[in-house]
């Protein structure tokens, strides 16, 4: 993985001492909060529910196990022991001290991390693959290229202030595990008839309260000119996006009231311009980045059987492994969604086994998911029983990825400021319902995502089952919607009809699991089942 | 009534207005009536509170119940955690902030 040069070590370091510095004159009052506000949150500390709260950036979900080790000692020493994986792939701590932010963010410099750009109107946390380098399925990595956008968005003088913040997602596999479409930016890195590689641009993608799915605008941009691209796109986003009102200035507005048609159009002009420039940085850089994500050195002759004769770990690994690029391995999926639990928490000691885990198991390295769990990617098959039990023995080897209780849910109510209704509760009570009548095992694949307001943290949009929390005069109520998909079918839900109250969000969902069980056909999968048969049959067993 | 809500500068816990200080109880907080905004403007530029705001609340017989949810939340702590609350030993006390 990415090791920071001495260029990228002394620009954070020099933050921390910047940001140091700004909280001593805030605590001091040298500095008020309108003005200290822009300047935490261009360092990851928001103000939430209950305490400051504090997003670390993981770049593209990869970790080394010194980093997760990290991690958890910053949940012991300075939170109250655990931290909030979430579905940008990063890490949030809910209880931070202004005084200890500085030596927080020392701690995390020391391992080549920090919180820059987890917040602002500015190009956030590059995401990815979660098995990116490890997939079976993937063109070539596309961790290098997002290496090099990171680089590239780091500190970037002209996209430091953007209409809005900016997220781009990057993969290199036909299967899109990253909700590539549902970015400002997606970018699939392609491989052309002639055999060469190159990045299809999707640009207008998003969430939230406008949720619209990207549309290609150039199906072939060379890798050799790839950030003059980027540069394209967000130079025209920049110069026309609205600023006048928040709600309508992400890219994805500008992109649907230009047309597709004619911002590509703006945005090849931009490109051409650009090119005479000679902005794309050498080639050089990005092949010294990639020599960091070179294969590490599989075992040649790593067995390929798998002994399947504990039931319990027959389950775990038929539901919680990803098939491997190298014979006799698999990546295997953490799955931080025990029954009844909170959605992507960990403790710190949870974090310290898993970072030790990833070095026994996975090369030293662990990734997390915009699903809130974590993956260990390259692991033998020999080994996989031993590392089954040593997670079945700390509470982190829940069987569910893809099941119904691998539930998306943002904070929501319980910790976020912005929240409307709390979303956590709702996913422990759908978790302990589907446990507990058996039916979670016979569903199969069901992706539930709930968010707690319109912001879709929790990429309700994008849920098989989709939940929304919303505030109905004081009162929590959940819109209910279905059919929605961030994979390379992505699809947006719809809504079912009039929402519910807490106990009946959790009935409805059932209400609807058990029309799609009475209604399938040759395995389908509950999306497929909707999209055949429609939303009438859901509604008539919702509201008669 | 009306009460006074923010969080502590340093430590960033929620803080209630209690008439002569910042409590961490909610059933401290005293009705300012209508010298809020004065109480605003004096505490934070002495530093003493972050991002204040004024809120609607009822007295009850069980203490300070703030109208809204999201204060109710405030001022307990994550429904979800109940060790992390401030009544950790009350096994009523989330069901009663719903």
């Amino acid at each position: 993985m990415y090791k920071y040069d001495q260029w990228d070590q002394a620009m954070v370091d020099a933050r921390v001492a910047e940001f140091r510095d700004q909280c001593q004159r805030r605590i001091e009052g040298k500095l008020t909060e309108d003005q200290f506000k822009p300047l935490r949150l261009m360092n990851g500390l928001y103000l939430q529910l209950h305490a400051y709260m504090l997003r670390v950036a993981i770049p593209y979900g990869t970790l080394s196990g010194a980093q997760m080790r990290a991690l958890g000692d910053i949940a012991d020493k300075f939170d109250r022991k655990y931290g909030h994986f979430t579905t940008r792939q990063n890490i949030q701590y809910n209880w931070i001290k202004l005084e200890d932010a500085g030596d927080i963010l020392a701690a995390l410099a020391k391992v080549e991390m920090h919180a820059i750009q987890t917040s602002g109107n500015c190009i956030r946390n590059i995401s990815s693959d979660h098995f990116a380098g490890a997939a079976a399925d993937e063109v070539v990595d596309p961790r290098p290229y997002a290496e090099l956008l990171r680089q590239w968005s780091s500190f970037h003088p002209e996209f430091s202030y953007l209409p809005r913040k900016f997220k781009f997602a990057v993969i290199a596999s036909e299967t899109d595990r990253a909700a590539m479409r549902l970015h400002d930016i997606g970018i699939n890195i392609v491989r052309n008839d002639a055999g060469e590689l190159g990045a299809a641009f999707y640009v207008g993608g998003g969430m939230g309260r406008t949720p619209m799915i990207a549309p290609l605008i150039n199906g072939f941009v060379p890798l050799d000119r790839l950030i003059t691209y980027a540069e394209a796109c967000l130079r025209v986003y920049n110069r026309y996006g609205r600023r006048d009102n928040k709600y309508k200035a992400r890219i994805k507005i500008l992109v649907h009231e230009l047309g597709a048609e004619e911002y590509t159009r703006q945005v090849e002009e931009e490109f051409a311009l650009l090119l005479a420039q000679n902005i794309e940085p050498p080639f050089a850089e990005l092949e010294r980045i990639r020599t960091y994500f070179e294969d590490p050195a599989f075992a040649a002759d790593a067995p390929d059987e798998l002994d399947r004769s504990d039931p319990d770990f027959a389950v775990w690994s038929d539901r919680n492994t990803h098939p491997h690029k190298a014979p006799g391995y698999v990546s295997a999926v953490i799955s931080l969604k025990p029954v009844g639990g909170i959605p992507g928490d960990a403790t710190a000691d949870q974090m310290r086994l898993m970072a030790d885990l990833a070095g026994e198991y996975s090369f030293d390295e662990c990734r997390v998911t915009h699903t809130q769990n974590i993956v260990l990617p390259h692991v033998r098959k020999a080994d996989l029983f031993a590392l089954w039990q040593k997670l079945e023995a700390a509470g982190l080897g829940t069987p569910n990825l893809d099941q119904v209780g691998d539930i998306i849910a943002c904070p929501g109510l319980d910790y976020c400021s912005l929240a409307n209704a709390r979303s956590i509760p709702i996913a422990q009570q759908i978790s302990q319902r589907f446990a507990a009548n058996g039916k979670g095992e016979i569903l199969g694949e069901l992706k539930l995502k709930i968010s707690g307001c319109i912001n879709a943290c929790g990429h309700h949009h994008a849920g098989h089952i989709g939940i929304l929390g919303v505030d109905k005069k004081g009162v929590e109520n959940y819109q209910l919607s279905l059919g929605g998909s961030e994979a390379e079918d992505t699809s947006l839900g719809k809504i079912t009809g009039r929402g519910f109250d807490e106990a009946g969000i959790v009935d409805a969902v059932e209400t609807s699991v058990d029309v799609y069980l009475a209604q399938r056909q040759n395995g389908e999968r509950f999306l497929d089942t909707y999209r055949r048969i429609g939303m009438e049959p859901f509604k008539e067993a919702l509201y008669g | 009534m009306k009460i006074l809500t923010g969080n502590d500068l340093k430590t960033g816990a929620v803080t209630w207005w209690d008439g002569s200080g910042w409590s961490l109880y909610v059933d401290d907080a005293v009705d300012v009536g209508d010298g809020g905004d004065a109480i605003i403007a004096r505490e934070e530029s002495a530093r003493r509170i972050n991002a204040p705001y004024e809120i609607e609340a009822e007295k009850t017989q069980s203490g300070v119940r703030p109208a809204h949810i999201k204060d109710r939340i405030r001022g307990l702590g994550p429904t979800v955690r109940p060790d992390l609350t401030l009544k950790p030993g009350d096994p009523n006390a989330v069901r009663e902030v719903i």
